[in-house]
């Protein structure tokens, strides 16, 4: 019986994809929204630029782009390869920020006109009117789309064997090579309790924002 | 001396002109009706007196002083409009309550932000949130919506929400409060209680702009009606002058179309 060694091994598997989760979110989340704030630019060259990066990130592969973000310096530029933790990480914090981007776009712009105008008779400070009036309202509504998408990102974690990254999948798959198929359903097992505890997490808060409607 | 003078008002959105020079006043404690067809520039022209659009020409006067200049002397900063904004509330044909708040929270929320800027407020803090709280509790207690403060928006029907909405704007003791046909948006019955707000602030001579549909309502409480069309004022007077005694044709027939439909 190996399930005590197997289990060690996939747990620091999982914990190299829990390092890439965790750190993808931390830069891409603001990424994201300094990446909206260009989309929704009124400077138009700014804009039509930061539409195009979002269309070129969302368009084409997240596999594709990180091993353009791991070969390319050495074979476009010779230069030295980023670190593989690195490389991933510069690929997914991208990417990701391309699609929070769009969900934090959606959420401003979803906000009616009429609240902004409500605060501003009122006598409100933009930040005022930001902070005070809307920026719960845009929460509300993102919270569904960004639960999605981080869900997603939890699965998008096991790309990263393509740069040989020893990540969950690539750990059970180094058992499978040596004839056992279960390591490979037990790493799903991983994948199955972390999304469930983040769709737990994402219905308390949306229950937390129940109290009112938008 | 008037509350308010609008003289030359002006304001075009691109190559079309929706207001094309606007004059009217109106004394303290009046209520002033405006009537037209839509597409007629009434909103325009509230949203003008509120600052929510910017008119390009004329003047705007609040107890005698200018306050606004349109043209090349546009260049006022956020702060000045804001403070220019308070002489004016604005009461919307959508409500506009904050949904996230309780309806005495949404009567409530400007006040203290403002308070915020007075010089007292951190010696007189708590003195000053009371004050603030119970002047809404007693302007939702006039409104009649005394047992919904603790209400979110979504949990009051139209009428009552704008009924919030009207005890809102009133917190900051407006110089003049507007209306952006407040019923527009409410069914018949609905449309009752608002009205009814409404001719009790009329009988407490608080000072009114009203856009509004309601033709008869606009006879019962007005002191002044102006009719609107194509972005001038074709017509003003007395609620009597205007409804039975049109000096204008075009007044006559809009007032017609009006009744026969």
């Amino acid at each position: 019986m190996k399930f005590i060694p197997v289990t060690i091994s996939l747990l620091e598997g999982f914990g190299v994809s829990c390092v890439i989760f965790f750190l993808t979110l931390v830069f891409s989340l603001p990424l994201g929204l300094i990446i909206s704030f260009g989309s929704m630019s009124r400077f138009a060259p700014l804009r039509w630029l930061t539409r195009t990066f979002v269309w070129v990130i969302r368009g084409t592969p997240l596999m594709l782009q990180l091993m353009v973000v791991y070969y390319g310096p050495g074979l476009i530029f010779g230069a030295a390869a980023f670190p593989k933790l690195t490389a991933v990480l510069i690929a997914f914090v991208i990417n990701y920020a391309a699609y929070f981007s769009e969900i934090y776009r959606s959420g401003i712009e979803g906000v009616p006109r009429g609240q902004y105008e409500a605060g501003q008779v009122l006598g409100m400070t933009k930040s005022q009117i930001f902070f005070r009036v809307t920026l719960l309202q845009v929460i509300k509504r993102i919270v569904p789309p960004m639960a999605n998408e981080i869900i997603t990102l939890v699965k998008d974690t096991s790309l990263a064997r393509v740069i040989a990254v020893m990540e969950i999948i690539m750990v059970a798959g180094t058992f499978t090579a040596k004839g056992l198929i279960w390591p490979l359903f037990y790493a799903g097992l991983f994948y199955l309790a972390f999304c469930g505890i983040l769709t737990l997490l994402f219905n308390y808060i949306e229950r937390k924002l129940s109290y009112f409607r938008v | 001396m008037p509350v308010l003078e609008v003289k030359g008002l002006k304001k075009s959105f691109g190559p079309t002109a929706v207001l094309k020079g606007i004059d009217f006043s109106i004394e303290k404690g009046q209520a002033l009706s405006i009537i037209g067809p839509s597409g007629s520039g009434k909103t325009t022209l509230l949203r003008c007196l509120n600052f929510l659009e910017l008119a390009d020409a004329g003047t705007i006067s609040v107890n005698g002083k200018v306050i606004y200049r349109g043209g090349d002397l546009k260049k006022y900063s956020d702060a000045e409009i804001r403070k220019k904004r308070l002489h004016f509330g604005l009461v919307f044909q959508n409500f506009n309550l904050f949904p996230q708040y309780t309806a005495l929270k949404n009567v409530t929320l400007a006040g203290e932000m403002l308070a915020r800027e007075r010089p007292d407020y951190r010696a007189r803090k708590k003195e000053i949130l009371e004050e603030i709280e119970e002047n809404a509790r007693a302007l939702l207690d006039q409104v009649g919506l005394s047992d919904k403060l603790g209400f979110y928006p979504h949990q009051l029907s139209g009428g009552q929400q704008q009924r919030v909405a009207i005890a809102r704007a009133l917190a900051l003791k407006p110089d003049i409060l507007c209306f952006d046909e407040p019923t527009s948006a409410l069914d018949p019955e609905l449309t009752g209680e608002v009205l009814k707000v409404i001719r009790s602030l009329a009988e407490k001579n608080t000072t009114m702009v009203i856009v509004t549909h309601e033709m008869q309502f606009a006879r019962d409480v007005s002191d002044i009606v102006l009719f609107m069309d194509g972005g001038v004022v074709i017509e003003s007077g007395p609620p009597g002058q205007i409804f039975d005694n049109p000096r204008v044709t075009r007044t006559k027939q809009f007032l017609e179309r009006y009744n026969g439909t």
